[in-house]
């Protein structure tokens, strides 16, 4: 075992931070409030420059080859500052991870190099249905096929980044006679294709800065080419593409609990009642303690998670872990901090307002805490079966 | 980063696992039940297998393996008997280790030596009837009388106490000094006049472990057996205790890994309703969430002894690993026994032991409260 990062993972948390800090923190609380889009979109590519979208990618796509494990530090440090940019750095990564995985190399050209240069501020996972949430499989999307095209009608919902999406991967039906999860495909659909277009906007608790919308396909028509992997094998790249995504929202999870638990702790040491710092308290000591702890396996869960994906290894059990104690360790550590910042801290004044709404988000996208203790159960269950 | 054991860690793994399996687990409950200590079993066949100082120089009697190596024997050994991975515990961080830390070159051939080996068993005298939590409540006293030190009190809830040749014991040196300051540290042998055995506590769990009262009357001991330099008891008993806390740490994740498979393999087996309990979604989070806590503990256990093998600082990380191991194991034993329903209740299945073995480890060397308040210290340091 060696539980540092390398010289390189180092350089790139130091840089993620350094930019937070510099960049997105002084504007969180706008961007939350729906204000200074433009800045959000310009924090997006200076992150593009930074090599940022494409952490795992490959240097010949323009990723930063850098690793998973850098990809995770670097998540939780931005953050740390503001969990709608590190989301939507999350999902870009994952979208160029999952067309470098199984795309054809022309779409590899195509689209990587666009995400990773911030030519494209975004990609959008189109997966999830209004009928379809925790159950992916029942998706209800079609793709018909039609000579050298696609036809697809349908409707996703809670579609990440969609707006200012460059390119979509969507899912589809395109063998209703298949099992269940066995006639599902998936495409690359470009923003702007006809019958492609983004619907309602959800009004959310938190994550204001990033968008999440419908997407609607009304006989969308695409090329045959446009197709992402091998035909009816959709929904197997979607399982193997979340677990790597857990990785993201984990660390998300992990930068806000974090954030929370520091300027608690700060705060504790500032603010007197009863002719002492609050900090003198064992009450409030022990919120700080158990959010630490928490806090720290997590940690440790993500990079164990995240050395295993880059080692090539079997990660779905670890990532799965790593999401759902991170997130709920997150939530845990936001509302007790919450908690000692008393009635400030429900004020926005303080940005734990801000990090307790953006937090209780994680344990629910990428698959609920309920999904991932399914995942864990599978997994020790077929390991002893 | 670089998360996978290294040959020699596998390695211990695997020979502990297989004599724990083989050697341990046929007596752990009778053992629990007749509240026996069975030294050759449970001390002299570590030595064998080289864990009495596993981690200490090969020229100190020791293995020469890494803190990792240590956690894991302790682990593997408490997954099916808590009580041996406590005397392993308290034999090597507790009595060994303040020989290594703080001994003259005299002092740890003399102690150390056979304490790694394996001849001697070693215990640690900090605890008394009214200081426990508040260690710088101590009220046994050592006078120095010419090339003597005088010592007398007593101290309680000593592990391996009656059956450990060597103490490391506390005693005041300093009586006007206020508190922590004042203390010292020495090197008692068993067999010294005016150094007895107690009252031998009837404990709910880790039964097989023995828990005795040391009483110093009189009892002299030579001005060699200072440990460390006069009033730096306080220090030698908190660094002591910050490696201390790995091995407890490691007992309870031994506890805690031995019952989920207990759990795992019950519930695949016990049918209810037409089908193995495994199937129902209420059994199976139980068992994901058991997973799932075990190996966050599992990393801050292993992370607190790769700190302390790297020669960083690891006093907050073994409390973090303390208070997550042990707060852990009561959840995942509690846990276990209900999946067990009925029988769980029953001696009939280990993990009726397990629960009550479990419990100690969010009390001793350091409760649980002990540890947040550490951890709250140290983060609040920054």
């Amino acid at each position: 075992m060696f539980l540092d990062l390398s010289e390189e993972q180092s350089l790139i948390r130091e840089t993620a931070r350094e930019f937070a800090v510099a960049e997105l923190e002084p504007v969180a609380a706008a961007v939350d409030r729906g204000e200074q889009q433009e800045t959000f979109f310009e924090n997006l590519r200076k992150l593009a420059d930074l090599g940022f979208m494409g952490l795992n990618v490959k240097d010949e796509f323009g990723g930063a080859e850098a690793g998973v494990v850098a990809f995770s530090v670097a998540i939780t440090e931005l953050s740390r500052a503001c969990a709608s940019t590190a989301v939507t750095v999350s999902v870009n990564n994952m979208v160029c991870e999952v067309i470098q995985a199984v795309g054809s190399e022309e779409q590899k050209r195509n689209y990587i190099p666009k995400i990773c240069s911030g030519e494209y501020l975004a990609g959008a996972f189109a997966l999830t249905e209004s009928g379809a949430g925790s159950d992916p499989a029942a998706m209800s999307t079609s793709a018909v096929a039609d000579g050298d095209s696609y036809v697809l009608n349908g409707s996703k919902v809670f579609i990440t980044s969609a707006p200012y999406a460059g390119v979509f991967v969507v899912w589809a039906v395109t063998d209703s006679s298949a099992p269940k999860g066995k006639g599902i495909s998936c495409f690359l659909v470009e923003s702007g294709t006809l019958g492609c277009r983004v619907g309602r906007a959800e009004e959310k608790m938190g994550q204001h800065a990033s968008a999440t919308t419908e997407v609607l396909f009304e006989d969308c028509r695409v090329p045959a080419s446009a197709m992402l992997g091998c035909p009816n094998e959709g929904y197997r790249v979607a399982v193997g593409e979340l677990a790597g995504g857990r990785i993201g929202i984990g660390s998300l999870a992990l930068g806000i609990g974090q954030a929370a638990i520091e300027a608690a702790a700060r705060y504790s040491l500032e603010r007197k009642q009863f002719g002492q710092q609050i900090s003198d308290f064992q009450a409030i000591q022990w919120k700080i303690a158990d959010a630490a702890t928490d806090l720290e396996a997590a940690r440790l869960l993500l990079m164990n998670a995240a050395y295993r994906k880059e080692q090539g290894r079997s990660f779905a059990k670890e990532a799965s872990m790593a999401k759902l104690f991170a997130t709920e360790a997150a939530n845990r550590g936001c509302y007790e901090a919450m908690q000692i910042f008393g009635g400030y801290g429900y004020t926005s004044e303080f940005p734990v307002e801000r990090y307790c709404r953006d937090v209780r988000i994680t344990t629910i996208y990428e698959g609920t805490s309920e999904i991932q203790r399914m995942i864990i159960a599978r997994e020790v269950l077929r390991n002893l079966a | 980063m670089y998360f996978q054991l290294t040959e020699e860690q596998s390695l211990v793994r695997e020979t502990v696992r297989s004599f724990a399996e083989k050697e341990l687990a046929p007596s752990a409950a009778e053992r629990d039940e007749l509240e026996r200590f069975d030294r050759d079993l449970m001390f002299d066949k570590l030595a064998e297998l080289g864990l009495a100082g596993i981690v200490f120089p090969e020229e100190y009697g020791g293995a020469g393996a890494d803190y990792i190596s240590y956690a894991i024997a302790v682990e593997e050994l408490s997954r099916v008997c808590a009580s041996t991975g406590v005397t392993l515990s308290a034999h090597l961080s507790l009595g060994a280790n303040p020989v290594w830390l703080f001994g003259s070159e005299e002092q740890k051939k003399t102690f150390l030596v056979p304490m790694a080996e394996g001849t001697k068993l070693g215990a640690f005298g900090l605890t008394e009837p009214t200081a426990g939590s508040d260690a710088g409540g101590t009220k046994t006293f050592a006078v120095r009388d010419g090339d003597e030190w005088v010592l007398n009190g007593s101290k309680i809830f000593i592990t391996n106490g009656g059956d450990a040749e060597i103490y490391i014991v506390f005693a005041r040196t300093d009586k006007d000094a206020q508190k922590h300051h004042g203390i010292s540290a020495f090197i008692v042998e068993k067999g010294t006049p005016g150094f007895n055995f107690g009252k031998k506590e009837q404990k709910m769990g880790i039964r097989s472990s023995p828990t005795c009262e040391l009483v110093f009357e009189n009892c002299r001991i030579p001005a060699g057996n200072l440990l460390g330099k006069e009033g730096e008891g306080f220090k030698i008993a908190m660094k002591t205790l910050d490696g201390g806390r790995i091995g407890i740490a490691a007992q309870a994740l031994g506890i805690a890994q031995g019952a989920y498979e207990q759990s795992l393999s019950y519930a695949l087996d016990r049918k209810q309703f037409n089908q193995p309990i495994a199937g129902f979604q209420a059994v199976q989070f139980i068992l994901a969430d058991m997973a799932l806590r075990i190996e966050a503990s599992r990393l801050l256990v292993y992370q607190s002894a790769w700190r302390a093998s790297a020669g960083l600082a690891y006093g907050k990380e073994s409390a973090m690993a303390k208070l997550s191991a042990s707060e852990t194991a009561m959840w995942v034993t509690t846990k276990a026994v209900q999946v067990h329903g009925g029988y769980g209740y029953t001696r009939e299945f280990p993990v009726e032991r397990m629960m009550r073995d479990a419990k100690i480890t969010e009390i001793y060397e350091g409760t649980s409260e002990v540890q947040r308040v550490v951890i709250g210290a140290a983060v609040a340091r920054g």
